[in-house]
């Protein structure tokens, strides 16, 4: 018989549709892991999904594992047989473990030592009869969360319903709860039936007759097609968000799509109230005509066939109806709040329990935000919609939409804080101060918005900080290290040279003032700066720095945060050059013998006896002014060059003079001038962390 | 089909299905999983099937009688069977067939949700059961009842009744809705909503609620000494009650709020844990019940 097709089908109550993909995929590897593991070759894999079942269709399955030959070692010849060369008790005992007999036994040297040692033939064993064994990896798929159901022990993602397991036409037993596994698979929920699967490789085209298409990408394509369909011949743009498809795609088997319409009126409630509605609730598409604008009609997809679809189409817009009618509703009457009344409403509202009332956080924003315009010298025009955007920034979490949409956040403080009459930079900066709410998300484009964002964001942090409140392995409930990724993001994009030290004085010292301050300050600014650093690595990381260079750059608190990554990516970009290795020794050198300094001593130039040490002397007064004159400019590469020139003086110095002499005052005064210049040389970064290949 | 034949439908079909049919508590409650008839009995070993009507009050929903969809109170049908039978999604989509909703003629759905009754320390994994995108039934697999591991487990399917009905009746108003001939949802309770929400939102007596639900507390937790837990649940759902009002009335801050979940968890907990060890003393009856007539 040639290799057959393996075919291994789950089928379950519907599986949350987040869950889908992610199982598809562990089934497939774990089956194959499993075939690898037990020496049967195979061919290519297919794997299937949809919310009622997981698939894995396995190529060519060889019918017998591959032969196994082994060698196994005993105990060493000379344990192993007596003066006389009869095999002892341990030689007998090793073959009978072995269940070999000692005829079988043979000498091989290791390591110069002779040993015992049996090969044993494995013949591969039919692989029907081994299949069985899959059982468990069926039972040990993992899912984010499990459940049990009736009074079965097993946890899993949801009930099972059926097994199919099928080598060629052959069933394979398998039994799971008290599902045994059979070649009956089931179609459609409503549109298909049970279906005998005569063999392993007709498992698609038999669920296709019960209106199941099992195979994700080719469902998901069908949708897209019917969706753009629907959209070319009603002259419409339907813009196709990528996760929503995902998930409508794991909630159907079998997809048709339909649109529906909505009441033009409700247009006048803001796009992203309707959108969300739509998106985040129903699972619908939203419709745009060319410009963008948003129409009065929706597509969604029903998990079924053409038929009655007149039933699902009215089904859905009265569902829609009533929640575009509360949308409304709720939008009606927040244009009735005042802004400033909303603010004063913060005040009952509690943001943390050590942290006080929201009406709280917005002073401290207040004044945060104010310290931040001050430093980025910001116009008076400028400072003026920053006070005024602080104020607001969270008013509209008091809102009937906040409340009922959270997603809107920000964006409903935008909406209305432009209806109250409020200026647009204002409006603007409210929205913005969110961004970026995930990794890839832009930052905020307006300066007014990116230091409301970093205020907000780093007061939530060393507030969090201050009062104990760190994150510790996987637990980040507050998200600190998504906001100080922001803040860090923000700051890049922007160009602001602001050292981050000061900004986290500005906000301890007013955390302080507040009485919100629980943990020693000193502490809490150094684990501050530390966690900052840690984002800023994450940030090098992505940009493909050296492991090496990152860590040279970072030696030390971080400050300003441009200037880290500026110099990390001009040491990348010469690591590679010949030059730089000669002045890294040099460097490594001089801060290496450094440390050897017990006692800080001033440079005493009368006590010099060599020339070089004159040399060092001056050139490195020389490279301190360079460097403080090329730090004034912003000139990195200058910067680099004045340290650089002391390369040859160094390895001069070094080939001339002995540092650690036996007289007291020689040495101390050369260990000083080591000192002077290792501080130079540290301060733009610790060169002693770049590796070299050799 | 009028709201009080559906009931009727769906009351007949989960008698059909071996389920004792019960009337709803009659102390207030935010939900039927509320009633000792679920929370209590969903506790153990014991089977226990039951299907009732429940009113559902939820001040903080209160609209005057004036939105066409939020209601004070409103009616859940709430079945609850233990161990959860292996075809219970094939019976409940029979009994919407009963209703009248041919599956194939609509876009049935169970789309993932998970619930969570943080004042009952219970939760549970299921869907939201989606009839042309309307959310009509909650479907749940309780995993733990009263901070108690459900073994076995409990399926609770809870109809939203306004819903389905203004599905049924293709009715935009909740109060147009027909119970029987002639008494349209409205007729029976437009006085009962407006007044009850006016009554939240306006006339309650703060400092009078605040006092019971300490005198209620101090109640349950006195029958929970006394080992009388039936009665001490009936304070755990009176505290619960008055904890909704005082919270649609805008009473309790949220710090304050958390702390009031909390105790109501913490007696609904006891109850749990004085529940089991009562059914535990008597041997669990309806297990012996149960073994004893599949004996016959």
């Amino acid at each position: 018989m040639s290799n057959r097709s393996f075919l291994l089908e789950i089928g379950l109550e519907e599986m949350p549709a987040r869950f889908v993909d992610d199982a598809m995929h562990q089934l497939a590897d774990r089956v194959t892991t499993w075939l690898g593991e037990h020496r049967i070759s195979y061919g290519d894999v297919e794997k299937y999904a949809t919310p009622r079942r997981l698939a894995v269709k396995v190529l060519e399955v060889a019918e017998y594992q591959e032969d196994l030959q082994e060698e196994a070692r005993g105990p060493a010849k000379k344990i192993a047989q007596d003066e006389n060369g009869e095999w002892t008790k341990a030689a007998q005992g090793f073959a009978k473990g072995q269940g070999v007999s000692v005829d079988e036994l043979y000498f091989k040297e290791v390591k110069g030592e002779s040993y015992v040692f049996v090969t044993k033939d494995f013949k591969g064993k039919e692989t029907s009869a081994l299949l069985s064994g899959l059982k468990s990896v069926v039972e040990q798929l993992t899912f984010p969360k499990n459940m049990k159901w009736n009074a079965y022990d097993l946890r899993y993602v949801r009930p099972i319903h059926w097994l199919v397991s099928l080598y060629g036409e052959e069933v394979i037993p398998m039994e799971i709860t008290d599902i045994s596994a059979s070649n009956v698979t089931r179609g459609h929920r409503f549109l298909g039936g049970p279906s005998e699967i005569g063999h392993a490789d007709e498992y698609e085209t038999k669920l296709l007759q019960e209106f199941v298409i099992p195979e994700p990408n080719e469902r998901k394509e069908a949708i897209r097609q019917q969706v753009g369909e629907i959209a070319s011949r009603e002259g419409w743009y339907v813009p196709i968000d990528e996760g929503l498809l995902n998930e409508v795609n794991q909630l159907v088997e079998y997809p048709t799509a339909l649109y529906g319409h909505f009441d033009e009126s409700f247009l006048r409630v803001p796009d992203d109230v309707l959108v969300t509605s739509m998106k985040e609730h129903q699972r619908y598409f939203p419709v745009h005509d060319d410009n963008g604008d948003l129409l009065p009609y929706f597509i969604t997809v029903r998990n079924g066939d053409h038929r009655h679809l007149e039933n699902v189409q009215k089904g859905n817009e009265k569902v829609l109806r009533a929640r575009l009618a509360d949308a409304e509703f709720f939008y009606n009457e927040d244009l009735k709040i005042r802004p400033d009344d909303a603010v004063n409403r913060l005040e009952s509202i509690v943001y943390h329990e050590e942290l006080g009332t929201l009406g709280d956080k917005v002073r401290r924003l207040r004044t945060i935000s104010e310290q931040l315009a001050d430093r980025l010298q910001l116009s008076s025009e400028e400072k003026q919609h920053l006070e005024r955007a602080a104020h607001l920034s969270k008013f509209d979490l008091v809102t009937n939409m906040v409340d009922e949409f959270t997603e809107l956040e920000g964006r409903m403080g935008e909406e209305y804080a432009l209806k109250a009459g409020e200026a647009p930079e204002v409006a603007k900066a409210i929205v913005e101060h969110y961004s970026p709410k995930q990794a890839k998300d832009p930052v905020p484009k307006s300066t007014i918005g990116a230091v409301l964002s970093v205020a907000d964001k780093l007061d939530t942090v060393i507030a969090s900080f201050g009062i104990g409140v760190v994150p510790t392995g996987s637990q980040d409930p507050h998200g600190l290290r998504r906001q100080t990724a922001g803040v860090v993001q923000i700051l890049l994009e922007q160009s602001w040279q602001i050292d981050v030290r000061d900004v986290t004085n500005d906000i301890l010292e007013q955390l302080a003032s507040r009485q919100l301050l629980k943990q020693e300050r000193e502490e809490v600014a150094e684990t501050v700066n530390e966690f900052i650093k840690q984002r800023v690595k994450n940030v090098l990381q992505e940009r493909g720095v050296r492991y090496d260079l990152i860590s040279a750059v970072l030696n030390g608190p971080i400050g300003r945060i441009d200037r880290v990554i500026e110099k990390a990516e001009f040491l990348q970009k010469r690591v590679e050059e010949e030059q730089f290795k000669s002045t890294v020794e040099a460097f490594s050198r001089v801060t290496n013998i450094s440390k050897k300094s017990s006692h800080l001593v001033d440079v005493d130039s009368s006590l010099f006896t060599e020339e070089q040490e004159h040399v060092l002397h001056e050139k490195v007064q020389k490279v301190e002014q360079d460097i403080s004159q090329a730090k004034e400019d912003a000139d990195l590469e200058g910067e680099f060059a004045a340290l650089e020139s002391l390369t040859p003086v160094i390895h001069d110095y070094f080939d001339h003079i002995m540092v650690m002499t036996d007289e007291k005052r020689q040495r101390d005064n050369r260990l000083a001038q080591m000192t002077s210049c290792a501080s130079l040389i540290t301060s733009f970064a610790d060169f002693q962390a770049i590796v070299f290949s050799s | 089909m009028n709201v009080q034949d559906m009931i009727l439908t769906l009351q007949s079909f989960w008698a059909e299905q071996k389920c004792i049919v019960m009337q709803p508590y009659d102390v207030e409650k935010g939900a039927g999983t509320m009633n000792p008839m679920t929370f209590l009995k969903s506790i153990g070993p014991e089977p226990w099937d039951v299907a009732y009507v429940e009113p559902s009050r939820r001040p903080a929903d209160g609209r005057y009688g004036e939105n066409p969809n939020r209601l004070y109170q409103h009616h859940q049908f709430q079945v609850i069977m233990k161990p959860s039978p292996v075809d219970i999604q094939d019976l409940y989509l029979e009994s919407l067939k009963r209703l009248g909703i041919d599956p194939e003629k609509h876009d049935i759905r169970f789309v993932e949700d998970n619930w969570e009754a943080p004042t009952l320390a219970a939760w549970g994994l299921g869907w939201e059961v989606w009839l042309d995108g309307m959310e009509i039934t909650q479907f749940t697999y309780f995993q733990q009842v009263g901070g108690l591991d459900a073994s076995p487990v409990s399926v609770e399917i809870t109809y939203g009744i306004e819903r389905l009905a203004s599905y049924i009746q293709d009715k935009e108003n909740v109060f147009d809705l027909e119970w029987v001939d002639g008494f349209t949802y409205g007729d029976i309770f437009t006085q009962n909503e407006y007044e009850q929400s006016k009554y939240t939102f306006e006339v309650s007596d703060s400092s009078m609620l605040f006092h019971l639900f300490s005198t209620y507390e101090e109640e349950a937790n006195r029958s929970l000494d006394e080992g009388l837990v039936i009665p001490a649940y009936d304070y755990v759902l009176k505290c619960s009650h008055v904890f909704n009002l005082l919270d649609a009335r805008g009473a309790i801050s949220v710090t304050e709020r958390t702390g009031y979940i909390g105790r109501v968890r913490n007696m609904a907990r006891k109850c749990a844990k004085l529940y089991y060890e009562e059914r535990e003393r008597l041997g669990f009856p309806l297990l012996k019940q149960k073994e004893g007539s599949s004996d016959e």
